[in-house]
């Protein structure tokens, strides 16, 4: 009973610490631009929840980023780290815009179904590539992953200055908007399409029980503890790997897709904005575990809108933000390590 | 075990420099710049405080474009009892992956703004979106055209200043000065507005390279370099200090800079004192030639400041009508901040004997006794632009679709 009640202070001790020293190394940042700490918390905290329009902008950020975190848990409980994963939502975004830009008037619901199959399968595919060179080429995965992402956005550039570009003009602002009714539909005024957060959500859901309830998850939780144990015991543990790359890329290739049809409406250089690197960190901080994936990702995503506010309110930049996320997963980690 | 505690130094290394990465690339802000508003929801202020809101595509401080529709929006400050301005700047996906134009405008009018200015052609589609959802603001999107087209809503005017009166002296200046004949000009993305500025800088050159230096327009060498955005990008457009050296190294003696920040001036003042003789010719921003007083020519610059205070004006009396401008020079006197929108400040590098040509040129184009646009003028591949005999039209100028033959330089990708 007693030691019991030590081991739960512990255990909410060290996450304890690693929030307080997060905020500290923030407040620090914050005091040397001479603002006030409290005043910008307030923004970058509670920021996103001040109006609806905001409300939504959030809501509209957390969806990819769950997705790409939710994609990420599987592939760490494969043990692997997916780095590969903001390349993977560019590519399915260049997937996704495949069936819609070659077949604009077909109806929306279809296009939307092909450009979100399109998507998956475009990540799917960008990600097995890096299974394939950990395989064949013996390239780690992280690297594969880094290298991966960089071809990413060179195809993305490559589209939007090459075969999609503009008429008559060479911008690398991005593509033309795609056609009103292909723009997934908003409540009202606000820019909230309901179908992406449907999405993320749904695919928490399928993914956390697919790795805790079914024999498929119990298999890759034991290649990811040892692969070579798990292969010992006649898991096919290569195929597992590629099996967990392929979702995550499916997934990131989802979020890419949505970042297409439901926020820039066109295909820009910059498609994955960071998502997939921030789904990282929400993927980090969480240690993968499906419960902590969604609070995370809605806390990153409000942090993100929030700070918007700071250069208007008190002229300091919102980076500060990143600061933040970033300050948040590096101490949790050397906390945890503490733990090993 | 060791391959585990690699894979933690790497992951580790990894986020440091995200978090670097996204603190890195932002200069530091600036202390005048913070209009330190009440963020709660305080009751607009005193009852006829006016607020307007600006949003940038760059930095206020890049020297340029931004710069100049910032002090444009100082002036108004300075100018019209009663008005407060806020701005959000470096609105662009490099800079602010997840902002959209359309989310920092409503920023703005959640901070009492009641009339919004975006300052990037990209900015059309979102400042139409924005303004359809907020039809008791008002909106200027600078240098757009969606009013023309019909597609903006009642409450969007469209600005911008006739730049092609600039260019073409700038082009003249760089024509007068050239020793090797060859003018480079550092081009932005492309699109109509980027090519009739080029075309005008380089009617501007051939007209004086004919006119006062005597040489046939197949001596002159005009070369554009587009680097695909406004300003730098690194790792997506070409670098503008890169192609500023390959002009350089290929001998154009002078570049003219068409795009947001001053790479053109710098690169150009860096190889004279290193030995080479380079001049450049900045754009945009009045104070530009302060990057480089020895070698710079000119520059051509807008003086955004009285447009805007007439439509602050227009718009806190009510008066408000969509609208179409395109602003020009005030012929009297290009330099005169509180009417002319074009305005031309010679530079220290251009010679006293070239600034007497270069003011017979000016007052050519201010009498209207030389109209640059008079054909026969003909596109790259040949076709037509403007007939013999002919004056283009504005909305020929406007929608110019191809560059002119004589530059080289690509068109349309």
């Amino acid at each position: 009973m007693r030691t019991d009640r030590l081991k739960l202070a512990a255990n909410l001790t060290r996450p304890l610490l690693a929030l307080v020293a997060a905020f500290a190394l923030t407040t620090l940042a914050l005091l040397s631009t001479g603002v006030s700490p409290l005043e910008a918390y307030r923004l970058v905290l509670f920021g996103a929840f001040s109006t609806p329009v905001r409300l939504s902008d959030m809501i509209m950020l957390a969806a990819p980023l769950l997705l790409c975190a939710v994609g990420l848990s599987i592939t760490f409980a494969g043990g692997l780290y997916n780095l590969g994963v903001e390349g993977q939502m560019i590519a399915g975004a260049i997937a996704a815009m495949v069936p819609l830009r070659l077949w604009p008037d077909w109806p929306p619901l279809l296009l939307w179904l092909l450009a979100g199959l399109s998507g998956a399968a475009g990540g799917a595919l960008w990600a097995l590539l890096i299974g394939a060179l950990r395989r064949y080429a013996n390239v780690s995965e992280i690297f594969a992953g880094l290298g991966m992402n960089f071809l990413a956005s060179g195809l993305a550039l490559y589209m939007v200055l090459g075969p999609w570009r503009r008429q008559t003009s060479a911008s690398l602002s991005g593509t033309d908007l795609l056609p009103r009714d292909l723009w997934l539909p908003t409540i009202d005024r606000l820019r909230l399409a309901p179908a992406a957060p449907v999405i993320a959500l749904l695919a928490l859901a399928i993914v956390w029980w697919a790795l805790t309830k079914t024999r498929w998850g119990l298999e890759v939780r034991a290649v990811g503890l040892n692969p070579a144990a798990a292969g010992r015991l006649g898991v096919a543990a290569f195929r597992r790997m590629a099996e967990t790359l392929a979702a995550c890329g499916a997934l990131a290739g989802i979020a890419g897709m949505l970042q297409v049809v439901a926020v820039h409406h066109a295909l820009i250089p910059n498609i994955s904005s960071g998502i997939g690197l921030l789904g990282l960190l929400v993927a980090l901080l969480a240690r993968a575990d499906p419960r902590w994936l969604l609070p995370i990702a809605v806390a990153f995503a409000s942090f993100t809108v929030g700070s918007i506010q700071l250069p208007l309110t008190l002229g300091i930049d919102s980076a500060i933000a990143g600061v933040l996320q970033g300050a948040l997963v590096l101490f949790a980690l050397v906390a945890r390590a503490r733990v090993r | 075990m060791r391959n585990r505690s690699v894979r933690w130094l790497v992951l580790v290394l990894t986020l440091i420099s995200l978090i670097l990465t996204a603190c890195g690339t932002q200069p530091a802000a600036q202390p005048t710049a913070a209009p330190a508003a009440e963020p709660t929801t305080a009751p607009a202020a005193p009852a006829e405080e006016f607020t307007f809101g600006m949003v940038l595509v760059g930095p206020i401080n890049d020297g340029g474009w931004n710069q100049a529709h910032y002090e444009g929006a100082q002036y108004v400050v300075e100018h019209v009892p009663g008005v407060k301005f806020i701005y959000i700047d470096k609105v662009n996906p490099a800079d602010r992956p997840n902002v959209k134009v359309e989310q920092a405008i409503e920023e703005l009018i959640g901070q009492g703004a009641k009339l919004i200015i975006t300052n990037s052609a990209e900015f059309a589609d979102g400042t139409n979106i924005a303004a359809a959802a907020h039809p008791d603001v008002f909106f200027i999107h600078a240098s757009g055209d969606k009013v023309l087209t019909g597609e903006a809503p009642p409450n969007v005017r469209n600005l911008m200043g006739r730049m092609e009166y600039g260019k073409m002296i700038a082009g003249c200046a760089a024509a007068l000065t050239t020793e090797a004949g060859k003018l480079a000009y550092l081009g932005p993305l492309i699109d109509p507005e980027t090519r009739r500025l080029v075309n005008s800088t380089y009617l501007g050159a051939r007209y004086c390279w004919e006119t006062y230096r005597g040489r046939p327009a197949s001596e002159l060498a005009f070369k554009v370099t587009w680097i695909g955005f406004w300003f730098n990008i690194p790792g997506v457009t070409l670098d503008p200090t890169k192609v500023a050296n390959d002009f350089i190294n290929e001998g154009y003696d002078v570049i003219l800079s068409g795009i947001d920040t001053t790479e053109g001036i710098v690169e150009a003042n860096k190889a004279t004192q290193a030995g080479k003789r380079v001049f450049a010719v900045p754009y945009d921003f009045a104070g530009a030639c302060a990057q480089g007083e020895a070698v710079c020519l000119g520059v051509p610059y807008f003086n955004w400041g009285p447009d805007y205070k007439r439509l602050v004006e227009l718009a806190r009396a009510g008066k408000w009508e969509p609208a179409w401008e395109w602003t020009g020079p005030n012929w009297s006197n290009i330099n005169d901040p509180d009417t002319s929108m074009i305005g031309f400040v010679k530079g220290p590098a251009l010679s006293a004997e070239n600034a007497a040509k270069l003011d017979e040129f000016i007052a050519k184009l201010a009498d209207g006794s030389l109209n640059l646009f008079t054909g026969p003028l003909f596109y790259q591949d040949g076709t037509v632009f403007v007939p013999e005999g002919q004056v283009a039209d504005d909305k020929t100028i406007w929608y110019t679709q191809q560059l002119l033959a004589g530059i080289e330089g690509q068109s349309a990708p």
